[in-house]
């Protein structure tokens, strides 16, 4: 399965989908896939700010935790809410329903560490 | 790592496979959720072949097993299982058990695949010369079929007259049966007892018929027939923990007495003579309330799923345990959990409200009554 092309990816499975100096911010297929269902998600306050490569939250499945680690810095603009009832669309759609954040972008810099789709299927290969 | 006679089952089908307790077994085929759910509503399979089967055998073996187990497997009659536990010479529990009279002279004890040659090498020592002691857990296979329709998926394996005796079996109860699958006659023993708080059976099965049972289950038979599909380890640990059931190395330790634990009821002290531990359980179980560990069930009301290690305390209070098994409940909808706790805080009544430390948060939580899914329940009829 091929990663959407528009976006750019950590090596700890996050995605990051840029427009202007506001991101958004998410799991990947693969690492949801990894993950099982999930069922709780953990993330910071609207207000908060994060950390590229610092975690910034935790992913729940129903076997285990993951930390969750911010592919870019920033302040937090939002967060997805509906996933505290809907916890299930980070599985069903890890790139759409599933976001976890929006973010104002600290340092547009730091988007050059991260990778393009065929360097993160490359990696997940 | 270990494998079962499945493993390539698990592949075609397709499952993940985890290290557990050195064997290389499914974690889950489609997703734990849906594989628990199937179970719950309908029926499962389950590979077991990594647990380990200790026959003990001749005229004295049930006198033999009461003094090596702390229940009283001799008065088991034939065709009854029974749950129960060894323990060490302090009282402390070295695993928990499952003991079937299977013959007038036979019984059959199934131990946890972490512990089946201690298990094994303990029965054979205090056992001794009074039975014969043989760990035939290599060559022997372990399929569960669990769940509401588990009867009817069980029988399609037999013929018409023995389907119904296996069907007839009551919760607990055994037979030495012969299964007819694709022309081929398999031994076989059938037990109605479980590990996921659901209707069911366990048969043990010798390792290289393990694929032809595995593939006549789930096979579709007749139209209407029950389908079964294969559930991994991931929602056996969540049907079980719904059921309140306690897992080895989680709830179960060698620094716990079957008391610490609210197992006491398994230890039969009045057996006629000794049996391995009875000093250290005898003062035990006369000790008083106050003394040593609580296992208690929670619900999670808080934000935050708690797991094993989470520290459980006082609301706003000091430490007083810990976690030893905590999810999601797919039945319930909400996170659950068993703790281990200093029985000189409590009593913790149901309803007492307590904190879980989830990722250096107190998050609350309330003592509950366990099971947290009684038997046979399907979590869309409850509230």
């Amino acid at each position: 399965m091929s990663s959407p092309v528009e976006l750019r990816y950590s090596k700890e499975h996050e995605w990051v989908r840029v427009q202007g100096d506001v991101a958004v911010i998410g799991i990947t297929a693969h690492a949801a896939n990894e993950l099982g269902d999930v069922v709780f998600v953990d993330l910071p306050q609207v207000g908060g700010t994060i950390k590229q490569f610092a975690v910034f939250g935790a992913v729940e499945s129903v076997k285990a935790v993951s930390d969750l680690f911010s592919p870019i810095s920033g302040s937090v603009i939002a967060r997805n809410e509906a996933l505290s009832t809907a916890p299930e669309s980070i599985n069903a759609d890890p790139y759409g329903s599933g976001w976890l954040l929006e973010i104002r972008l600290g340092d547009p810099t730091e988007l050059d560490l991260l990778l393009d789709a065929a360097g993160y299927d490359k990696l997940t290969a | 790592m270990r494998r079962t006679a499945l493993h390539d089952e698990h592949l075609r089908l397709g499952a993940r496979m985890v290290d557990f307790a050195g064997w290389e077994m499914p974690v889950q085929y489609v997703g734990v959720i849906e594989e628990h759910q199937t179970v719950r509503a309908n029926v499962g399979i389950f590979d077991l072949g990594h647990m380990g089967e200790i026959w003990v055998r001749g005229p004295h073996a049930g006198a033999a097993l009461d003094r090596a187990l702390v229940s009283l497997p001799s008065a088991l009659k034939l065709g009854r299982a029974q749950y129960s536990i060894i323990v060490n010479d302090a009282g402390g529990v070295v695993d928990d058990l499952l003991v079937y009279r299977v013959a007038d002279e036979e019984w059959l004890v199934v131990a946890n695949a972490s512990n089946r040659a201690r298990v094994a090498t303990l029965l054979a020592q205090r056992i001794g010369a009074s039975a014969s002691v043989s760990d035939e857990s290599d060559a022997t296979a372990m399929i569960a079929v669990q769940g509401p329709r588990s009867s009817d998926a069980v029988a399609a394996l037999f013929e018409p007259e023995e389907a119904d005796a296996v069907r007839a079996l009551g919760n607990y109860a055994c037979r030495r049966s012969v299964a007819l699958v694709s022309g081929s006659r398999i031994p076989l023993v059938v037990a109605r007892t479980g590990y996921t708080g659901e209707d069911g059976f366990e048969c043990y099965l010798p390792a290289d018929s393990a694929t032809t049972v595995w593939r006549a289950l789930l096979t579709p038979g007749k139209p209407g027939a029950p389908l079964p599909h294969p559930i991994g380890l991931g929602a056996r640990d969540t049907l079980r923990l719904e059921a309140g059931m306690p897992l080895f190395g989680n709830e179960l330790r060698e620094d716990l007495t079957p008391f610490d634990v609210g197992l006491g009821r398994i230890v039969r002290f009045n057996k006629g003579e000794g049996f391995v531990g009875d000093a250290a359980l005898t003062a035990r179980s006369t000790a008083g309330a106050q003394v040593g560990r609580v296992l208690i069930g929670l619900k999670i009301t808080g934000r935050g799923i708690a797991r094993h290690g989470h520290g459980v305390h006082l609301p706003g209070g000091s430490l007083i345990g810990h976690i030893t098994s905590g999810t999601h409940s797919p039945t319930l909808g909400f996170p659950i959990a068993l703790a281990d706790l200093v029985a000189s805080a409590g009593p913790y009544p149901l309803g007492t409200s307590l904190e879980v430390l989830i990722r250096e948060e107190r998050v609350a939580a309330v003592v509950t009554g366990v099971p947290f899914v009684p038997k046979g329940v399907i979590g869309t009829e409850r509230t």
